[in-house]
Formats: structure tokens, sequence, C-alpha cells
């Protein structure tokens, strides 16, 4: 536990000592601004919510999350520092929970940032903010699932690059289950339960769950065990990949 | 306090490390040589736990690397190949991070962080990134760090690779300086590094260990270890050449390669300086060279690690 806070002490300064954060946050807030106000009609649908601005969250964290993600291992494995990290006298699981938290937790600040939104929302009319409270909780689950699978993919390479384009990709699998495209290939020849189990997995589908103000267990479940499942992964795939 | 014991470790076909064991005790700075790619710096992943044998183990202070990591991590400083550490961190930042894993906070952190960066020399530089440091430098960072929580068992890859001499010599001093309550390993492929700080040296090619002995032994192996140095006038040198081949001890005597005198190479390493300066006073030739060579680490180096290559010397050097 004390090693954990150690690491994720260290992973999220170094965050800010490159100019990685500076970019992400001004990209991210303004390109969450530029499609809540014009692709989703914030003014113009005349009502006071932030359901326009969370619905973008999949899209724009499937090209910004694995910027963050794909340096987690694959830069201590490019610069060698891997050796000395994994040599000190610290489990695995503290590791890879240090690195991961400290992505989530930057994450975090991203999104926490934008609350000129919610301040907005909540001067132009009466707002759920309930609803809003339910909405950050699932943008930063959401955040935190595809963290954890960038994390995993970069555990396998030493470079950045290939981490960024296939989590970018098996996030885009994750995001895109759900939609009616998607789901419209299966229909007509797969059983329900298929469609259903396809549906299931989808980062929307869930989320948009939560967007719509029910933080049902069930899908703070799936993000949690999206999250687990792909970190137990990512701490397997460091001790076998390490060395290589 | 070192103890390893039939290290095996295959990467596919290759055998990259083939049944290596031996033990290091408290006070003993042990050379670990080799040529490139003999399995040097394999064989000290293992010892840290970084890379999983193929079969055997290393016990550090008592502790399996494989069954208790992180006891016997605890008791291993440890200087990866290459001195690898941060780039974006300042020293200061780094060893700080280094101190907090070691399990050292607040003044305990700041006593052991300052003692070291005395020990070391690097207080001038603790607040610059470590991207920007000199090699000699960043080699120091990295021996700071395996050293902040004054390991029992100190394993260091190539520590002096890239200083320059002065460099060199500073570091061999600080390994010496701590050579009494430790267990030391440093792999080198540097003979005068051996000779300047190990008691101990341990040569390795294509996985195998070849020779363990102390430097000074290992070079009496040489076929130069008691060879004379000749040189005189009052005879021609052929003549005396085939005068100094007549002592029972002498195998060879030849013009030495660099030009410097006759180079007379005795039969089994045998003491030869006496009867060679009892043969010149009875010919009453004029002596202006008598040494005795010491045999050559390199040499012996070179012999063992070539016969190695040949697959049926192999059994003959081992």
């Amino acid at each position: 536990m004390r090693n954990t806070l150690t690491i994720f002490r260290r992973e999220f300064v170094s965050y800010f000592t490159t100019p990685l954060a500076y970019v992400f946050i001004i990209i991210f807030l303004v390109t969450a601004g530029m499609l809540t106000f014009f692709v989703g009609n914030f003014f113009g649908r005349g009502q006071a919510d932030l359901q326009p601005f969370f619905e973008f969250h999949p899209w724009l964290y499937l090209v910004l999350i694995p910027a963050l993600s794909m340096r987690l291992w694959a830069e201590e494995r490019r610069l060698g520092t891997i050796e000395l990290f994994l040599t000190l006298p610290i489990r695995m699981t503290e590791a890879v929970v240090g690195k991961f938290l400290a992505a989530w937790c930057f994450a975090g600040v991203a999104l926490a940032l934008t609350f000129p939104f919610w301040l907005t929302v909540n001067l132009l009319g009466h707002a759920d903010n309930g609803v809003i409270l339910a909405s950050y909780i699932g943008s930063w689950l959401l955040a935190g699932a595809m963290l954890a699978v960038g994390a995993c993919i970069s555990a396998v390479t030493k470079n950045q690059v290939i981490a960024f384009v296939v989590t970018a990709a098996v996030a885009f699998i994750f995001t895109a289950a759900g939609s009616p495209a998607v789901l419209g290939a299966f229909q007509g020849w797969a059983p329900q339960w298929l469609i259903d189990a396809v549906a299931q997995t989808s980062f929307v589908s869930h989320f948009s769950a939560i967007t719509r103000g029910v933080l049902d267990l069930r899908n703070i479940a799936y993000f949690v065990s999206v999250i687990v499942a792909f970190l137990w992964a990512n701490a397997i795939l460091v001790d076998l990949e390490k060395a290589e | 306090m070192l103890e390893i014991e039939h290290l095996v470790k295959h990467f596919g076909a290759l055998v990259a490390v083939d049944d290596v064991s031996f033990s290091v005790a408290r006070g003993e700075v042990l050379g670990f040589l080799g040529p490139n790619g003999a399995g040097k710096s394999t064989t000290m992943k293992m010892i840290t736990g970084f890379v999983a044998p193929t079969s055997g183990t290393a016990i550090v202070c008592g502790h399996d690397i494989a069954r208790a990591p992180i006891a016997a991590k605890q008791c291993i400083g440890y200087l990866p190949e290459g001195a690898p550490a941060y780039p974006d961190m300042t020293a200061a930042e780094f060893l700080d991070f280094i101190a907090h894993i070691r399990g050292f906070r607040g003044r305990e952190a700041k006593r052991r962080i300052g003692r070291i960066v005395e020990t070391i020399h690097i207080g001038e530089i603790m607040h610059q990134p470590i991207e920007t440091l000199s090699k000699g430098y960043r080699r120091r960072v990295g021996v700071a760090q395996a050293l902040l929580h004054d390991p029992q068992v100190l394993i260091l890859d190539e520590p002096t690779d890239g200083l320059d001499p002065n460099q060199k010599y500073e570091m061999r001093k600080i390994i010496d300086e701590m050579r009494s309550n430790k267990a030391i390993v440093i792999s080198t492929h540097l003979l005068e590094e051996v000779e300047a700080v190990c008691n101990r040296a341990i040569i390795i090619a294509h996985g195998r260990i070849l020779a363990d002995a102390a430097p000074a032994e290992l070079a009496r192996r040489s076929r130069r270890h008691n060879a004379v140095r000749f040189a005189a006038t009052g005879a021609a040198a052929p003549q005396l050449r085939a005068e100094l081949l007549r002592l029972p001890g002498v195998a060879t005597a030849e013009p030495a390669e660099d030009g410097e005198g006759i180079l007379i190479l005795p039969r089994d390493g045998q003491d030869i300086v006496a009867d060679v300066a009892d043969l010149a006073r009875a010919h009453r030739w004029q002596v202006s060279l008598l040494r005795v060579e010491q045999g050559r680490l390199d040499e012996v180096f070179r012999d063992i690690t070539t016969a190695a290559a040949r697959p049926a010397a192999l059994a003959a050097a081992a």
C-alpha cells in the first residue's frame, strides 16, 4: 500500500514534468467544448442538462486516453528502467496499481477541469445535479476502463506508437460493440443471447445507462470488473514480457 | 551471503547460462569476467530477480529470490547494465523515490541521501534532470541508488563502463571502501579493473564458469608467469639464445614481440631467474636487463575463453 502510494506519486508528478499533461488537458477541454456546443447543440436544445457534453465522452476518450496509457510500461521498457523498477522490493500488484492510479487520477483532474460546463447549466436553468454527478462518475469509470486496457497493451511493447494505435483499436471495439451498426450485423442470424452479450460488453451501453441518471450497481460493477481484469492481465504480461 | 545454485537460463534454443554455481562471502569482491554475450548480465538479472531462471536459484542473505523475492531484494543493491534512471527526474527526486521505496521517510531518508551524495560526490548535480547529466554522473547516480539502503549484497553490472580514467579510479576507490561489510559482485570486461579491486575472479564464457580463482592466481596460469626478460652484451644474440636454451628450466628464448630484450619462458612456470643470472655471470656478459614477468591476466583470459569456443578443448579448460 505504501509502495503503491510512492509509485503513484512518482508517476503522477511525471505527467506534469513533460508538456504531455498541459497538451492533454487543453486539447481535452477544447474538443469537449466544441463537440458539446457545435455538434451536441447544447444551447439549441433548450434543456438545462449536460447530456450533449457526456454523450461524446466515449469517442473523445477513444483518441485521448491511449495517449495517457501508452507510456505507462512501454517507456519503462524502452529506457531500461523497468529492470531497476522491478528489482526494487515491490510487489507486482503495487507496481501495476500505482501506475494505473496515477493515470486514472490524471484523467480525473482533466475531467474535473470541465467544471465550467456544470457552472453554465446551473446558471442557465435548474439542472439535475444528481444526474450530472452520476454522469461524471460514469465518465471517470469509463476513462478508467480504457486506461486499464491501455496499460495492459503498453506492457507488451517498447513502442509507444504501437501501444497507442492498438489501444485505440481495442477501445474502439469495446465502444462500438453496442452501436446499432454492430448489432445490426448480428441481427437476423445470431441468437438473441449473443446479441445481448455483445451489447453488454459495450462501454457505451453501460456509460449511457449511467448518464441517464441511473447509477445502477451493475453498470458500476461492469466498469470495475473491466478495470480489475485488465490490470490482472497487465501484471501477468509485465512479468512474462519484462525481460524480452 | 550470496549463494548461486545451479542457475540455468534458456532463451528458446539458446543456452545463455549453463549450470552456474558459486557463492560470495562478506568481504569478497568478485569480478565476473567474460566476453560479450557470455551470460554475465543474464546471471546478474537472475540473481536480482528480474529474469526467472529456467532452473536453479539464488539465495540472498538466506532468502530464496524465487520464493521470497521481496526479502531477497531488500538485501540487494543493484546497478543494472547501462545505469538506467528516469530521465525526466532530477537526481534528488530520483534518490528520494528510491529512498521511499526502500522504506525510509523524512529525516532518515534525508540523512541517507545526504551521506551517499557525499560518498559518491554528486552534490553539485542533484538538482539537474538526469537526462542532462554526463555518462559519468549518470552512472554515479545509479551507484548511489544501489547503495542507499547500505545493502549486504551489492551487484554492479559494468560500474565503470563509459567512465574516463579519473572517474574509473574514483569508482574503484568507492568499491574498495565498502568491501569490508558487503558481498560485492561486479561484472566487467576490463581486466585491469579485476586486478585493481577484486580479490576473486570468475571467468565465464558460453554460459559456463571456466575459472574461479584470485586474480593473482589466474595470472600465474599465464605462460608468461615467471618468464624472464633479459638483455646483455658480450655475445651475439643468437649465441645468447643458444646458451640460454641449454638451461634445464628454459622452454623457449625468443626476442620479445615488443622488442625489449629476449623473453625467456620457463618450463611449467618454474623459477629460472637465478639460473639465468648465474649463466650471465659465468659467461661474463654485461647484463642490461633482467626482469621477472608476473604473468598477464589478459593472456589467461584469452586462452581460457577462446579454448571454450572449441568444443574439444572445453573439457580441458574447465
